[in-house]
This record gives structure tokens, C-alpha cells and sequence, in this order.
């Protein structure tokens, strides 16, 4: 219990936004109306996408250096549930955009730029499943996964704010903008979204690396 | 036209084009109704009960996982 205290913070957080989520007030703008209730939603999916890829990374760079079975598990892992989280965010952005933007792919910078981002990390997966000896896979796929994680910043970071971009915030903040969230909406954000659905990826990694070393002895 | 005629206009400009933009913001059409008469209440319920059916999934293959791996480490 006292190991697992992360997971119930986990299902308080998920259910708090779910709850403040619907109905909570949220302010009123144009073209957005009651969808702006995505934020609590679609945003923390690339948030935590970013943060899965960078721990996904850290543990590459840790392999590189120190070649420990557990260092490329947990990073193949965090990459596997930082794309999950990468489709479920470009998924639920597409449904946004066929309302706001009017259709669902419309060749948008920042659309492109994350389709790209997530085709690079499934080129990872490819790589590493098409090299049968293991020591060969990790660490091919650990020099990769640096690759891929510096590509993510061109892709998502830094082209989609050079260009004219139907998404908000294409001048400065990546994710919304400050015309667009208020300071109640911004700390639900921050205090329940992000921290809930970040747990919830966590505890997925957390069974599928257990998973692994059950298997394996 | 003198100088003072030309920054009058331009002040003129500037207020016909600020009306316009007010009379633009008009307030956005929000799902008041749907909140206004606790309908907003269903789709909570569903969602909760979705999420309460995906945690108690989660938490069963948690606990089965510790299972096997006190089975493994006598």
C-alpha cells in the first residue's frame, strides 16, 4: 500500500477532471464554445507524450553508458506509452479540429510537424524489432531513440511556431494560449490534468515492465 | 484640410471601427441548457462510470502481477 499511494492520487486526480471537467465553468469564446473543455483533455496527451519521451530518452542515454538489462526496458517502455499517448493526442485533435477548424486534417504546421514526430518514434519500434540479437537491439535502438527525441524538437517545437498555424499559441506558448484559458481553468490544468493523466501513463509503463520480468524469469 | 480637421477624422476612424468590433462580440453560444437543467449530470455519470470500470480493470491486473511476482520470489 504504502508503494502504491501514486496509483489512488492517480484515480482521484482522473476522476476530479472528469467531474470539474463537465462542470466547471469554463469562460465563453467564440468558435471554441463549450469545447474548450479539451484542454483538460486533449492538451495533456502531447504533455504527457513529452514527458514519456524524455524519461524514454534519459534511460537511452543511461544504457549507453552503463549497458544494464533495466535501463533499456524502461526506456523502450516510456517510448511505447509516450506514443500511445502521442496517437490518443493527434486522434482527439483531429475530432477537435473537424469543429473548430472545420475539418480534421487541414495540412496544419503543427499537425504535420506531430504526425512526423510520432512516424519517427514508430520507426523506432520497427528498428528495434528488426534486429534479432538482443544486445545488438538495445543498443542500436538507444542511439536511435537520442535521434528521435532531438528530432522532436524541430517537429513540434520549433517549425509549427516559425509558420502561420491554424492552432492557437503558434506565436509563444505551444500549447494554448493566454487569451484563451483563464487563471481558474489554468490551475485545474495544471493541478489535475496533467498530473492525472501523467500518472495514469505511469502506471501502464509501470504493468508492462513488471509484465516483462515476469515473463523473462 | 487642416491639421487639426485630419487628427478629428482619424479619431472618427478609429471609434467607427471600434463599434464595429463590439458589435461583433456578441456573447458565444454556450451549452447553458444543458447545464442549466442537469442534463450535464448524465454524460458525468457515464464518463465516471467508464473510468470507474477502467480503474477496477487496472487495479485486478495490478494485483494478479504482484501475485506471480511473490510466486517468483519466495
Amino acid at each position: 500500500m504504502k508503494r502504491n499511494w501514486w496509483k489512488i492520487v492517480c484515480v482521484f486526480l482522473l476522476t476530479g477532471i472528469c467531474t470539474i471537467g463537465f462542470i466547471g465553468q469554463v469562460p465563453a469564446k467564440p468558435i471554441l464554445n463549450e469545447t474548450i473543455r479539451n484542454l483538460y483533455f486533449h492538451v495533456p496527451m502531447w504533455f504527457c507524450m513529452m514527458i514519456f519521451f524524455i524519461t524514454s530518452v534519459v534511460y537511452a542515454i543511461k544504457y549507453l553508458r552503463n549497458p544494464k538489462e533495466t535501463y533499456n526496458l524502461h526506456s523502450v517502455e516510456f517510448a511505447n506509452t509516450g506514443i500511445l499517448f502521442g496517437m490518443l493526442g493527434l486522434i482527439t485533435g483531429m475530432i477537435w479540429a473537424n469543429y473548430t477548424w472545420g475539418a480534421p486534417w487541414s495540412n496544419d504546421p503543427k499537425q504535420i510537424g506531430a504526425a512526423i514526430a510520432l512516424l519517427i518514434y514508430l520507426a523506432y519500434l520497427v528498428l528495434r524489432n528488426s534486429i534479432e540479437n538482443p544486445e545488438h537491439k538495445a543498443r542500436i535502438g538507444a542511439v536511435y531513440n537520442i535521434f528521435a527525441f532531438a528530432l522532436l524538437f524541430p517537429t513540434i517545437w520549433i517549425i509549427p511556431r516559425m509558420v502561420e498555424s491554424l492552432h492557437p499559441g503558434g506565436q509563444g506558448n505551444p500549447a494554448f494560449s493566454a487569451k484563451d484559458a483563464d487563471v481558474h481553468m489554468r490551475m485545474i490544468f495544471w493541478l489535475l490534468a496533467v498530473p492525472g493523466w501523467m500518472l495514469l501513463g505511469l502506471w501502464i509503463t509501470n504493468l508492462h515492465i513488471r509484465l516483462f520480468n515476469v515473463q523473462k524469469t | 484640410m487642416s491639421i487639426i480637421q485630419k487628427i478629428f477624422l482619424c479619431f472618427a476612424a478609429l471609434f467607427l471601427t471600434t463599434i464595429k468590433i463590439m458589435a461583433q462580440t456578441t456573447k458565444p453560444e454556450m451549452a447553458d441548457q444543458l447545464h442549466s437543467n442537469g442534463k450535464i449530470y448524465v454524460v458525468v455519470a457515464v464518463v465516471l462510470t467508464i473510468l470507474a470500470g477502467l480503474f477496477f480493470y487496472l487495479i485486478k491486473l495490478d494485483r494478479k502481477m504482484r501475485k506471480f511476482e511473490k510466486q517468483q520470489k519466495p
